[in-house]
């Protein structure tokens, strides 16, 4: 890891399973964020990771996304939503203890224009059918971002997924 | 009964919170909206295979021979 990343905060989903992982009170001290998360869902409704940033669940998500299965490729785009898309991950259907990985990387995070976003992630699955999947996303609000929450379209996170989040200062 | 976790990154503790009923209702909200648009994207998709075939008919090319000219 760069000398420039620092770990702010983690958290891991215990047993019982979380409907959420929310990191708050994010300090405006770093010129970048990057959240580094290993999920798995506990049913198998979703694949996808969704979040939200400072409690905001109005029509101010947008992105668009690539995303390859083995076997075809899909590029896709939504503007307003009011869920931010934050990359593929592991379901029940996945093989066994095996986690997606995503990182979500948010430049200038405390600046004053609106907030874009980029996300690199894959559901691992030892089988026929696992994606790729890159979000290129933007965030309609001019406000810092101090908190970031981690959910899903639909149903709860599984135990042990886990999200650390770092800052990242530009010297 | 459902929770969350929470991280105040200004101290690292975490907290894991039962969801409020406004909360519960967002789950819910969210769980509309991302069916919502699962449903639109595979719309597009199905759309779009159902042109390419009609192309590719159009042009007397199977799937494989499509991919071979653009490869």
């Amino acid at each position: 890891m760069p000398v420039t990343y620092k770990k702010i905060a983690s958290v891991t989903v215990g047993a019982g399973g979380s409907a959420s992982m929310a990191f708050t009170s994010i300090p405006s001290t770093y010129t970048d964020l990057i959240l580094k998360v290993s999920v798995r869902e506990e049913s198998t409704n979703s694949y996808e990771l969704a979040m939200d940033v400072n409690g905001l669940t109005t029509a101010i998500y947008n992105w668009r996304l690539l995303q390859g299965s083995g076997s075809s490729a899909i590029s896709d785009q939504r503007t307003s939503q009011t869920i931010g898309q934050a990359g593929v991950l592991s379901s029940s259907n996945s093989t066994a203890s095996t986690f997606g990985n995503i990182e979500i990387y948010f430049p200038n995070y405390s600046g004053s224009t609106n907030k874009c976003y980029s996300v690199d992630s894959v559901g691992e699955n030892n089988g026929t059918l696992a994606y790729a999947r890159l979000v290129a996303g933007l965030i309609s609000t001019t406000s810092a971002i101090t908190s970031i929450t981690l959910k899903l379209g639909s149903g709860d996170l599984d135990q042990y997924s886990t999200a650390v989040l770092y800052g990242i200062s530009k010297s | 009964m459902t929770t969350k976790l929470v991280v105040d990154c200004s101290t690292g503790v975490v907290e894991e919170v039962a969801l409020t009923e406004e909360e519960l209702a967002q789950r819910e909200v969210d769980r509309i909206a991302f069916e919502a648009a699962e449903a639109a994207r595979l719309a597009d998709e199905a759309e779009k295979a159902a042109k390419k075939a009609e192309l590719l008919a159009k042009l007397g090319l199977t799937e494989d021979d499509a991919k071979l000219l653009l490869s």
